[in-house]
């Protein structure tokens, strides 16, 4: 038997010594880069700073010099921005995500063709999606102001990418396009373990279907939609290139990841992207540690 | 079981219907804008009216060299697939088979990682790149693409190891097998859809990439293929050249849309078995 602990050791440690040098490593320089005030193209002059980049005078956070205050600077902006998008296209995936699971679950001629153009809007790269829908969205020449036009449904045509009261909510609009799917799936595999017997019960009983669906439904798939949506929840958080490709990264709808790239690489400040950076993977453990402890709270409320 | 009424129905297909069209209308639409040139391209109507190729030749004319990123992202693309296989199946295999000390801290330490978001690492794997001297190289993306696809290579193969029949690998351990051949003899045959299902799902996330390739490569001929499609300019500044980023578009979505159709059943059961069963 111990041969075989061995073996799995053996076995363990490329894929450990891998993640050590391509995870851990990089993280901790990363911290370590966020107290310092390096420049990229300068790599080793880099001097220890201390807390100058979180809290110093021109610093992330509790910054003198944001006089109209920490919400109006671009890093409040990008947190505010990275938020409202996270939480508003989690919470609409997850609503037509149930929805088209719901309607994939019943059984109907042409399920299976549904099913599989459904997975189109999975399966295009995000730049290409992000390029699609800009071109869809332009404001001269798009399809989408020409419909809206034709139908009467606008007077003049909309800078959808561009006007700061409409981008951001356009990035949600083609994120839940694209990420729909993916939570489809997931809670369809969750729907197909119900077992039918549930169902069948609650038929002969004479149950409203929408009762079944609050009663039996949801509690049984609870845990898979969890998982899934706290899989979704981390992913919005990081967004990047949705952002970067259909609003040119602008400021105003310039996300956390944006904003630590912006720094980094376009203005050179290596140590101060590196606080913002470590900023936002602390603001992402934290979110990620408050929802499982929420979920898992109720789910111990249920079981008596 | 089916006592549907006929409104039910009616009201079924026709979510069915617009279910559909919002799915496939955008990129139906990219085609065509890619099929369209000069004038044509201010006209919204689906089908054109002359449809040509010339953006798909323009593309490989251009500035930037398409067919170069093309080569480069199947490379980095492929080469992060099997990487990724290589370390993952045998890591799957103790994670999955062997009972030892330790076994569930990693596993937590694996999901942990596969979740954190790359622009963590965006600075330290900056200076390690450069270090190592690949920086500015295409194929020097491989290193920072295991980060996500080898966490999650792992993951999911340990789930699928962990359902394989134990009589099967007692049999073999019998026989005198070692660990290297009951994984490569024994549980491949059984294994390759997971190892299919997988492997696809690294490629989608290797071809896809787009924050490490804009910053790590910032030659022309050593960049992927989502980079480059960003990056297609027009003549001047207020002119996109839409018709040539549509063309790109489709060049780069119809071998994904190819894999994912004929893959399905592998693919989502990839995806459920890293999410549902987790």
């Amino acid at each position: 038997m111990n041969s075989r602990i061995r073996t799995a050791w053996l076995f363990l440690t490329p894929m450990i010594v891998l993640m050590l040098i391509v995870a851990v490593w990089p993280l901790a320089r990363s911290i370590w880069f966020s107290f310092t005030d390096t420049n990229i193209n300068d790599i080793a002059a880099g001097q220890f700073v201390g807390f100058e980049n979180y809290f110093g005078e021109y610093g992330l956070f509790f910054n003198p010099n944001d006089e109209e205050g920490f919400w109006a600077g671009d890093w409040g902006v990008s947190i505010r921005n990275t938020f409202s998008f996270a939480v508003v296209s989690v919470i609409l995936e997850t609503l037509t995500g149930l929805g088209l699971a719901l309607l994939l679950n019943q059984d109907f001629k042409g399920r299976a063709f549904v099913r599989t153009a459904v997975l189109v809007p999975w399966a295009i790269p995000t730049i290409v999606s992000a390029k699609m829908w800009g071109w869809m969205l332009n404001d001269q020449f798009g399809v989408i102001n020409n419909m809206l036009m034709n139908a009467g449904l606008i007077a003049h045509k909309i800078a959808w990418t561009a006007e700061p009261s409409y981008a951001l909510w356009t990035v949600v609009m083609v994120d839940v396009w694209k990420t729909t799917p993916f939570m489809a799936l997931l809670i369809l595999a969750a729907l197909q373990t119900v077992p039918k017997d549930c169902y069948e019960a609650a038929r002969v009983d004479g149950v409203h279907p929408l009762r079944v669906f609050w009663k039996i439904t949801l509690p049984l798939i609870r845990q898979p939609l969890l998982v899934a949506i706290v899989f979704r929840l981390l992913d919005s958080l990081r967004v990047f290139d949705l952002i970067y490709v259909l609003t040119a990264n602008g400021s105003t709808t310039i996300s956390m990841s944006g904003f630590v790239r912006r720094e980094m690489v376009e203005y050179g400040n290596m140590g101060y992207g590196s606080a913002a950076s470590t900023s936002l993977f602390l603001i992402i453990m934290l979110t990620a540690v408050i929802f499982l402890r929420l979920a898992r709270v109720k789910l111990a409320e249920d079981t008596p | 079981m089916n006592q549907r009424s006929k409104l039910a129905s009616a009201l079924l297909y026709l979510i069915s219907a617009i279910v559909v069209v919002l799915s496939v209308y955008p990129f139906i639409y990219a085609i065509s804008t890619s099929l369209k040139t000069g004038t044509a391209l201010f006209n919204s109507q689906l089908i054109p009216s002359n449809a040509d190729l010339r953006n798909y030749v323009a593309l490989f004319e251009g500035v930037q060299p398409f067919g170069k990123s093309l080569v480069n992202s199947i490379a980095v693309a492929v080469m992060t697939v099997g990487f990724a296989m290589l370390m993952g199946v045998t890591a799957a295999y103790a994670l999955g088979r062997i009972r030892f000390k330790g076994k569930g801290l990693l596993l937590v330490c694996i999901l942990g990682v596969s979740m954190f978001p790359q622009v963590a690492v965006l600075s330290g794997m900056f200076e390690l790149i450069q270090s190592l001297g690949l920086y500015n190289k295409a194929l020097g993306l491989v290193l920072p693409y295991t980060i996500f696809t080898l966490p999650f290579t792992v993951w999911i193969l340990t789930t699928f190891m962990r359902e394989l029949p134990g009589e099967l690998e007692e049999a073999a351990i019998m026989d005198g097998c070692g660990p290297i051949r009951i994984i490569f003899q024994v549980f491949m045959p059984l294994l390759w859809p997971a190892l299919v299902s997988t492997g696809l799902l690294a490629f989608i996330g290797a071809w896809n990439e787009f924050m490490f390739a804009l910053t790590f490569v910032v030659n022309d001929t050593e960049r992927t293929v989502p980079v480059a499609i960003s990056l297609i300019a027009g003549a001047t500044a207020f002119e996109i050249p839409w018709g040539t980023i549509m063309a790109g578009s489709v060049i780069v979505t119809v071998p994904l849309l190819l894999l994912v159709f004929v893959f399905q059943k592998r693919i989502v059961s990839g995806l459920t078995a890293g999410a549902v069963k987790g």
